[in-house]
């Protein structure tokens, strides 16, 4: 391939130090991949493999142990995901990186529409015009408009997984990570996910993404990246000595 | 970006101090207090930069330090040693070398605080509407219908009727106090707000509320804010870094959500773990 | 009494002491110069901070006016004229505000201009108006260094929230050559203006409170007030809109005490300055005019003061 990859992603390794419990858990290991713009990588392999390790490297809530993870900015610059600072990292997520986990975290009371809307309200925009995109995102995955208005503290998981996702997709992010998008959703809703992935892609975002059926690997990747198993402790330790 | 704020090297000590204070303290000593002088090292070597719009957390148990390195930069207290530069419409102020009059002046025009007790952030004596006007009065705005405008629209913000801005603090429950001082600390559109421990205390519901207003408001003003508390789930939800104070020293910092996830120091894991 | 001591009560030293920190107060127009206020041989609070000053400033040969609520024959003015006169040789008094070169006090500055050559002495109970809204003069002594006077506005504040107006009616905080605010005595508000580039200087003695501070010849005096809510000196309209006149010489410029006739039960205004109202008086008499019902002063006939003005 002779295009430039968005991401590249160099001997990425990650291994937990537990102090309490005395123990390191060894995660991603020696992980090598490339993502290019308007084509979806998938990670794939087995559980404890550190796919979603690798994810939350790149969006740094974890720090890495080892290796380079080279992101390529919109003005063209190439920034080290591990080693940047905070303040570079919270602008990228501001403005190019998003990402989209299993996990919905919002303020308590905050109406749905707010929630998906605050990508948007932290990059300034007006109030009344980010809700009126968020609406067109909660039409599109097909959440019921009587929900909009009211917290999705709760909200059932698919559910939940779709405020999370139009969150995620609100933005129009240049990379987006995707973990496990469409794990609890039903067959409809997935089908309007996948669509919605597709025009993201046709429009050029970036996308490393994790799932959980093959079917939806086999469909939607363009690369596909295979973790191998973790290594045990002692080889990790040994790494370390 | 702009930067709002850079500490360097800020630290505290209440008593006489000596020579070994803080080789003796911190963390891996479990203490704060000096075993050779019986000082405390409230803060010690406490550096950040704070820029535009941007949330800063800063977490720990009580006595670790948090308030202490607030307290120093709104001038409640005064520092034992570091800097702290304030940069402000394109010019810059050493804070710690300004003289107690430049001081007051930047603390009522430009930086808000809101206490966790209202006592400390408002004047029970008087009502909810003169307290505002306290803060602009010191501001010098001298005419009475802007003032009692300004303070109708900023308690209407902070959902306090405007109705009840002519009683005083004491008949107000505690989240309206809150949002009275809020309110205060907002008035003057302060670039800089400090928040220590603003919701501890309060009703989960009001907490809910008094979050959600701050949030606004940052989105809203683009204020830059440092956030006290030794709630988890504040920090989780307003700040985008976090700094870890234990016994006066900062033991880790980094992005909230990295903190929260990856915590690197063994007393962030412990804290994390018996939280979640 | 004049032989056993000195002239003017106090020795050298102690005068020496106000007439330093005169010059102080003088030169920073507004601050409480603190001072060694010395025992008087009568009551503090019955102005032994204006006595001290007057005592110390008083020179031979010069005449000197007392007056007490603007009235010189009140017991206060009498006594402190006559503890002056026994403790001061050589000096003269008179009733007669444009005679005198010095006028000592309390509550009320003369209707009649003062000049470059007088001189005035204000007695003060209490001379710091941050009192009010902080007790601790460690803390009063920063915010007057800061100016900072932003609690005494929100007092102001509060005021027109709850009635509609200002209500202070003396006392009223004023703020000298644009810093310090001063009390400036129990004057009503009517002779708050007067301080404002005063021909004459204006010295304040605080004796109980050990304070002395000045207004100088030509200096800005500010009553605090917001831009859209300004000060106002008292109305004395009745309710017809008309100004009511002083029932003894028809004055209708002066400011009026009111009083009931115990005869008619009637309220009765007269000028609260006696110098001034005898002026008036014969003044209309000369121009052949009649003057007010009443030619004694003060009216035989009160029987109680409705509205003291202090």
């Amino acid at each position: 391939m002779n295009e430039i990859p968005i991401l590249r992603v160099e001997g990425y390794s990650k291994h937990f130090e537990l102090h309490e419990q005395g123990k390191i858990i060894p995660s991603s290991c020696d992980v090598n991949l490339n993502v290019y713009s308007g084509r979806l990588t998938a990670l794939i392999g087995p559980t404890g493999a550190g796919k979603s390790t690798v994810l939350k490297g790149i969006y740094r809530t974890y720090l890495s142990t080892s290796g380079r993870l080279l992101y390529r900015t919109v003005s063209g610059h190439e920034v080290d995901l591990a080693q940047a600072d905070e303040h570079s990292i919270l602008e990228l997520r501001r403005t190019e990186i998003g990402f989209v986990t299993q996990f919905l975290h919002a303020l308590p009371r905050q109406a749905t529409e707010d929630v998906v809307a605050q990508p948007l309200f932290q990059k300034g925009m007006g109030r009344s015009e980010a809700r009126d995109i968020a609406h067109k995102m909660l039409a599109a995955m097909n959440l019921p408009e009587r929900l909009w208005g009211i917290s999705p503290a709760t909200f059932s998981g698919g559910e939940k997984q779709r405020v999370n996702l139009a969150r995620g997709l609100v933005s129009h992010p240049r990379l987006l990570l995707l973990d496990e998008p469409t794990a609890s959703l039903d067959p409809k809703t997935t089908e309007r996910v996948v669509r919605l992935i597709e025009d993201l892609k046709n429009d050029g975002v970036a996308m490393l993404a994790i799932f959980l059926h093959p079917d939806l690997v086999e469909r939607m990747a363009d690369d596909v990246v295979e973790l191998e198993p973790p290594l045990s402790i002692e080889k990790v330790l040994k790494e370390i000595a | 970006m702009d930067k709002v704020l850079g500490v360097k090297n800020l630290s505290k000590v209440y008593g006489p101090g000596c020579a070994s204070c803080f080789e003796l303290t911190g963390p891996e000593h479990d203490t704060n207090i000096c075993p050779n002088c019986r000082s405390v090292v409230a803060a010690h070597d406490v550096s950040f930069d704070l820029y535009k719009g941007e949330i800063l957390g800063i977490m720990g148990e009580s006595g670790s330090g948090k308030s202490t390195a607030v307290k120093c930069l709104y001038f409640d207290h005064e520092p034992s040693s570091g800097r702290a530069t304030f940069f402000d419409e394109g010019r810059q102020y050493d804070l710690f070398n300004l003289n107690a009059a430049q001081q007051r002046r930047l603390a009522n025009h430009r930086f808000g605080m809101v206490y966790q007790n209202p006592h400390l952030g408002l004047n029970f004596d008087i009502t909810a509407g003169g307290n505002i006007a306290e803060r602009l009065l010191m501001s010098e705005v001298d005419n009475f219908s802007e003032i009692r405008g300004r303070a109708t629209s900023l308690l209407s913000r902070t959902e306090v009727l405007p109705e009840r801005m002519d009683e005083l603090p004491k008949n107000f429950s505690g989240g309206m106090q809150q949002r009275v001082q809020i309110a205060k600390a907002l008035v003057t559109n302060p670039p800089l707000l400090f928040l220590d421990e603003v919701t501890t205390g309060l009703d989960l519901s009001v907490q809910a509320a008094i979050l959600d207003l701050i949030m606004e408001i940052q989105q809203e003003k683009d204020t830059a804010m440092i956030v006290v508390t030794h709630d988890l789930g504040v920090i989780r939800l307003l700040a985008g870094r976090t700094m870890v104070m234990k016994y006066g020293r900062v033991i880790e910092s980094g992005l909230t959500d990295q903190i929260l996830e990856d915590p690197q120091h063994a007393y962030t894991q412990r804290l994390v773990a018996s939280a979640l | 009494m004049s032989a056993s001591y000195p002239f003017g009560f106090l020795n050298e030293y102690a005068k020496k002491e106000v007439r330093r920190s005169t010059l102080k107060a003088v030169a920073i127009p507004g601050y409480q110069v603190p001072y060694s206020s010395r025992e008087m041989p009568m009551g503090r609070g019955f102005g032994t901070g204006g006595l001290q000053l007057t005592l110390s400033l008083l020179g031979k040969g010069e005449t000197l006016k007392v007056i007490d609520q603007g009235s010189d024959d009140s017991v206060n003015a009498v006594n402190l004229r006559s503890f002056i006169e026994m403790t001061c040789e050589g000096i003269n008094t008179t009733t007669k505000t444009d005679e005198a070169d010095f006028i000592q006090s309390r509550h009320r500055i003369p209707e009649t201009a003062l000049r470059e050559d007088q001189l005035i002495v204000l007695q003060v109970p209490y001379p710091d108006p941050l009192v009010v809204v902080e007790p601790s003069e460690d803390k009063r002594k920063i915010l007057h260094g800061e100016a900072d006077y932003s609690r005494l506005l929100v007092k102001l504040y509060e005021d027109i929230v709850k009635f509609d107006e200002i209500t202070i009616s003396h006392r009223y905080p004023t703020r000298i050559n644009g810093h310090y605010v001063i009390d400036p005595s129990p004057i009503p508000r009517w002779d708050v203006p007067k301080l404002n580039q005063s021909k004459a200087l204006i010295l304040l003695g605080a004796g109980r409170e050990k304070k002395i501070y000045a207004v100088p010849p030509y200096t800005k005096a500010e009553p605090l007030a917001f831009e859209d809510v300004p000060f106002r000196v008292e109305n004395f309209s009745d309710e017809n809109g008309q100004r009511r006149s002083c029932q003894r010489c028809g004055c209708t410029s002066s400011f009026l005490d009111e009083f009931v006739d115990s005869k008619t039960g009637k309220k009765v205004y007269q000028c609260s300055d006696s110098d001034w109202c005898d002026a008036q008086g014969s003044a209309s008499v000369a121009e052949g005019r009649t003057p007010g019902a009443t030619d004694e002063y003060p009216p035989t006939n009160i029987e109680q003061v409705v509205v003291a003005n202090g």
